[in-house]
């Protein structure tokens, strides 16, 4: 088995390039984990669009409270300075661009930055949305956390989207388990590499053509 | 006088007709108004249309209204959740219209409603199967979907504190659609856990202003754990 980054180390990743004082969105799923590796000397507003800013980590077992959840339906806690909104301005702070960055999970994103993860396209799948579509389009900036490749093996960067869309033109960087790869302009700028793993081999597995 | 509470949640809905759209409040565990739900199951209307997030969760709730064959049609932006099998069901057996919606247009479309609001280019969506067949502008060099606001006959939405005059506070993440259903809807019919007198609640933080309400009912207060929760 060739190199590869644990979820965990995915997720610390990420948290490295959370500077102080920004305000980001966690996706459920595989961005959740960034949370838990938010070093302790930045402070970071979590937004999560059921109506928090300032979140905080999960309560200790027997301290849950069902009226403070996050939008993966979990209950959380409140930071100091924390608040509460209704769904209208909570997505009306994402759509208007006031959240510095939004981590989401992927089934496919394309050399332009279009995102797909929302629906398999599957005919007998019972279509599901939630916020997906505002969060992809909404903040500042849309990075994707992603396998690098499907279980099938195929790549998850490609070049036009197969999946139905989430949002076009949205997404500038992808941290996959393999590689930190920014998209501008159309061009897939590898900014690193798992230890361990060549370019060449790197960009075997990947179905768009890569810049170093 | 103004006097909008009700004695009992069957006297609340008791005028809830056949065929009306009724907005239901909630998210997860939070700001679920079952004992309104349960009063209006045990009403009897049908045919009904129903804007909430989900599409009824476990066995409770909404998904016990769904249970029941009392809905026609749903708008929502995420049924299909672990505990969402009522709705699956009638789902498959074409006995359910789905309107699907992402989350944030289907806040702005109720938020909307109520505050008079035509229609309005939105962001979100533009590009998707969800907006094919939509009207669309380019703004500024943005691409927009135009959508269309979410009136309701009637809301449902549980707060935590109210007064006689309809003023509501809510409980953390319980608010969630709570205000918006308030100002959408021709009658609005809110649960509370407290009644205070006018001018008992801070008028700083009084969250729905009482003229969107219609009636209120004082209820015991209970903890909802069902809702999609995914550990």
């Amino acid at each position: 088995m060739t190199a590869r980054w644990t979820r965990d180390q995915m997720a610390a990743r990420v948290a490295r390039e959370i500077a102080d004082g920004m305000v980001v969105n966690l996706g459920i799923g595989l961005p959740t984990l960034v949370a838990n590796h938010l070093p302790a000397d930045r402070e970071v507003l979590l937004h999560s669009e059921n109506g928090v800013l300032g979140m905080g980590p999960a309560p200790a077992p027997g301290q849950e409270d069902y009226d403070l959840i996050n939008a993966g339906k979990q209950p959380v806690t409140l930071k100091a300075g924390g608040c509460f909104f209704h769904h209208a301005d909570s997505f009306a702070m994402m759509r208007g661009g006031h959240l510095d960055l939004c981590v989401l999970g992927a089934f496919q994103v394309a050399a332009n930055g279009d995102l797909a993860n929302w629906h398999t396209g599957a005919p007998d799948a019972i279509p599901a949305v939630g916020g997906a579509m505002d969060l992809a389009i909404g903040a500042k900036n849309t990075w994707v956390m992603m396998e690098h490749v499907t279980k099938g093996g195929e790549s998850k960067l490609v070049p036009a989207l197969t999946y139905p869309v989430t949002g076009l033109a949205c997404v500038s960087r992808v941290i996959t388990d393999l590689a930190v790869i920014d998209l501008v302009n159309g061009a897939a700028k590898v900014i690193e590499i798992v230890e361990g793993l060549r370019f060449e081999e790197l960009q075997a597995r990947t179905a768009i053509a890569l810049q170093r | 006088m103004i006097n909008k509470l009700m004695d009992s949640l069957a006297a609340a809905v008791a005028d809830v007709k056949d065929g009306s759209t009724v907005m239901v409040g909630g998210f997860g565990t939070a700001g679920l108004p079952n004992e309104l739900t349960d009063a209006l199951i045990a009403q009897g209307a049908r045919e009904l249309t129903i804007v909430n997030n989900n599409a009824g969760n476990g066995d409770t709730g909404l998904a016990a209204l769904l249970a029941a064959g009392r809905v026609r049609k749903i708008v929502c932006s995420f049924p299909r959740q672990a505990d969402s099998h009522h709705f699956d069901r009638l789902y498959r057996a074409g006995q359910i219209e789905l309107e699907l919606v992402p989350q944030g247009n289907l806040a702005e479309r109720i938020r909307a409603a109520g505050a008079g609001i035509g229609a309005f280019f939105t962001p979100t969506g533009y590009g998707t199967d969800l907006a094919k067949g939509k009207e669309t502008r380019t703004i500024d060099g943005r691409n927009y979907v135009l959508e269309y606001p979410i009136h309701a006959d009637v809301a449902l939405i549980k707060a935590e504190v109210g007064d006689r005059l309809g003023n509501l506070t809510y409980r953390m993440t319980a608010r969630n659609f709570g205000p918006i259903m308030a100002a959408a809807a021709k009658m609005t019919i809110a649960t509370v856990h407290k009644v205070v007198e006018p001018g008992g609640i801070d008028p700083e933080i009084v969250v729905t202003p009482g003229l969107y309400v219609k009636r209120l009912v004082l209820i015991e207060r209970a903890v909802t754990t069902a809702g999609g929760f995914k550990a």
